[in-house]
């Protein structure tokens, strides 16, 4: 170990030996760094935001269904346990949120056109927790209750049916009987959402309302749970199915909507290769660096080894060397990233390319995310390549002739 | 049992379309806590045959023997222990690490043995005293004289009191006070400790402090002379 304190000293000397090199390098890598963890949380802020929103519009965390829902969304594909029932088992149980509701297909009609829909029967009280909007900025006013005789449409459905508060709408679908089933309802808000295509595809009504109008007792069609975390979802996944046995199908979010589930795993395939990509780059420099650090002491580590060093030795001090060089970038460029990234977590601007990026859900205000795993993976992935770039000049330093070097005149 | 024995040593080294015998069956042994010098004009063959000695080259036949054991068939690793542990050098050509003072240079070796902190600090404390280079401590060899460097890697070569230091030229860059200070004081280390000495010249001043002059040519011992009998 006593040898260690040498080498070090022997490293980080030789690393300010010049001066300019080292601080182009270290500009290089710093620089390169929070490209990474900048492009990286740019790109998380949007995913994120574009999963948090969706499963906040609809899966939750987990779902229950009735197991042929998922083939065919009617309502003779009902859960079969009873309102009153679920809410026995999972009033108490712990979840951050659960409602549920009665989901369905329907054509909502104004005077001027008629739209697919999915009507969704909630009970605004359970829904406030899970939901994607903010209440207060519907404009109007929410439903009071699930018995609330109202409707709230999105206000790009609005616009497309040509019809506005207090009008009225006709909801149509069909009953366990395949008959229709149809009421009549007076608009009394209008909601917006970070999208267009999702204002333009719920319509909300009261639970009961909907239950009386399908004819179908206290039934549903769905209950979703929440957690606090999309990310660990496994604790209520289990929660729900040890709650329940086979007449229901109980699933994750992703599982339910593959491909946002894809998404978050391609984000973590993207980050690590955007990570790798940019190290790539570097690496050239940090090798070549490295190369010419090593050619220009061939004298200095001959004497070294000369004088009894092992050729370990110089293997690790060229490789202590090129880690401090990297753990030195490495700070500056998460030091970097994170001043860079903090005062612009309150939001970005991007409405003027964000009509372009809708159709997959993205917002218009993005909101970068710095994630200490992501900067913890893109400086590991940097030192471990960092390391394995550096072996190679180190390993030629090491196999120096000693005799070579102090005899040469 | 000799602290040094070489016995038919050759080393031929190609130059262009020319063979050159840097070592020409040459055959010595060197007692323990003898004063030799070696002495042949440049091109003689003298780095070679200290490279040979201290384990830094191996020759093209014969057997190198340092405290009995023999060398010129270790592996890489057993020499470099060997030279480490064993053998202090003075280098003809370039002796000091660029980035350590003259203190860390002195304490380069001991560092690498091992040696605690507060041991090195004393004995490269004492030894740059004795060197005369007390206030230089702190200099990096750019920062130095070529005598001053010299000195400096002469104290690495005795610091850890080698049984035995082999100098190639060590007086090369120092003026004849300062060698005489220096031969003076190997001289003194060769008393005291009994430290072997072989070193290699073709300074004139420096042979008659040796007891035992070995003079070379074209690779081959043509004179052995025991100064102390005359
Ligand atoms: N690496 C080498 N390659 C070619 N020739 C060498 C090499 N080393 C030494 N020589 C030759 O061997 C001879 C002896 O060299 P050397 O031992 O350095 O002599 P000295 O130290 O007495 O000046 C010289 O002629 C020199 O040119
Ligand atoms: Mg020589």
């Amino acid at each position: 170990m006593r040898i260690f304190g040498v080498l070090f000293r022997l490293a980080w000397r030789n690393l300010w030996r010049n001066h300019r090199r080292t601080i182009i390098m270290l500009g290089a890598i710093g620089v390169g760094v929070w490209a990474m963890i900048f492009m990286t949380a740019l790109t998380r802020g949007m995913v994120d935001q574009m999963i948090t929103d969706s499963i906040g519009v609809l899966p939750g965390h987990v779902q229950m269904h009735h197991p042929d829902y998922q083939d065919d969304p009617s309502i003779a594909n009902r859960i079969s346990i009873s309102d009153a029932d679920l809410k026995d088992k999972f009033d108490d149980a712990g979840f951050e949120a659960w409602a549920s509701r009665v989901r369905v297909p329907a054509i909502i009609t104004s005077e001027r056109e008629s739209r697919g829909v999915t009507l969704l029967g909630v009970d605004p009280a359970a829904e406030s927790e899970i939901s994607f909007f903010d209440y207060e900025g519907v404009e109007g006013r929410f439903l009071d209750d699930a018995a609330d005789k109202g409707i709230v449409i999105g206000e790009e459905l609005a616009d497309t049916l040509e019809t506005e508060i207090g009008k009225r709408v006709v909801l149509m679908s069909q009953d366990p009987d395949n008959e229709i089933a149809d009421r009549g309802f007076r608009i009394v808000g209008l909601y917006s959402a970070s999208t267009k295509a999702v204002e333009e595809a719920y319509a909300f009504i009261g639970k009961t309302t909907a239950q009386k109008m399908l004819h179908i007792d206290d039934a549903t069609t769905e209950v979703v749970f929440l957690g606090d975390d999309y990310r660990n979802v496994e604790p209520i996944y289990d929660a729900v199915t040890s709650a329940v046995d086979d007449s229901v199908s109980v699933r994750r979010w992703y599982e339910i909507d593959t491909y946002l589930g894809t998404m978050m795993n391609v984000m973590d395939g993207f980050v690590l290769v955007w990570v790798v990509v940019i190290f790539m780059a570097l690496s050239f420099g940090l090798v070549n660096t490295l190369v010419m650090a090593v050619f220009e002491r061939v004298r200095e580590i001959g004497l070294m080894l000369a004088l009894g060093m092992k050729p370990g030795s110089i293997l690790g001090q060229i490789i202590i060397e090129s880690m401090l060089l990297m753990t030195l970038g490495l700070a500056a460029g998460n030091f970097l990233a994170w001043a860079t990234v903090t005062p612009l977590e309150s939001g970005i601007d991007v409405s003027i390319v964000s009509e372009g990026m809708e159709m997959w859900g993205a917002a218009s205000v993005l909101y970068p995310k710095l994630y200490a795993s992501d900067m913890i993976l893109a400086s590991g992935v940097v030192l471990l390549l960092g390391f394995l770039a550096s072996l190679s000049p180190a390993w030629r330093a090491s196999r120096y002739e000693p005799v070579e070097a102090i005899t040469k005149v | 049992m000799s602290a040094v024995r070489c016995v038919d040593l050759c080393k031929t080294y190609r130059q262009g379309d020319q063979d050159i015998k840097a070592l020409d069956h040459v055959s010595i042994e060197i007692g323990k806590g003898e004063f030799v010098c070696l002495s042949a004009p440049s091109g003689g063959g003298k780095t070679t045959l200290l490279n040979a000695i201290g384990g830094l080259d191996i020759p093209d036949s014969g057997e190198v023997y340092v405290d009995g054991e023999r060398i010129d068939n270790l592996s890489k690793g057993e020499l470099a222990d060997l030279r480490l542990q064993h053998i202090g050098f003075v280098f003809q050509a370039y002796n000091l690490i660029p980035v350590l003072s003259a203190r860390e240079n002195v304490e380069f070796v001991m560092q690498v043995q091992g040696m605690p902190a507060a041991e090195r600090r004393e004995k490269s404390n004492a030894i740059l005293k004795e060197v005369g280079l007390e206030g230089l401590e702190g200099r990096r060899p750019a920062e130095m004289s070529g005598g001053q460097q010299q000195r400096v890697a002469v104290a690495r070569a005795i610091a850890s009191r080698p049984a035995l230091v082999l100098a190639d030229e060590p007086t090369a860059n120092l003026d004849s006070k300062t060698a005489d200070e220096l031969m003076e004081l190997f001289t003194l280390l060769n008393k005291h400790h009994n430290t072997t000495f072989v070193i290699a010249t073709h300074d004139q001043r420096v042979m008659t402090y040796a007891g035992r002059l070995i003079r070379m040519l074209d690779g081959r011992i043509v004179d052995d002379i025991d100064q102390r009998a005359a």
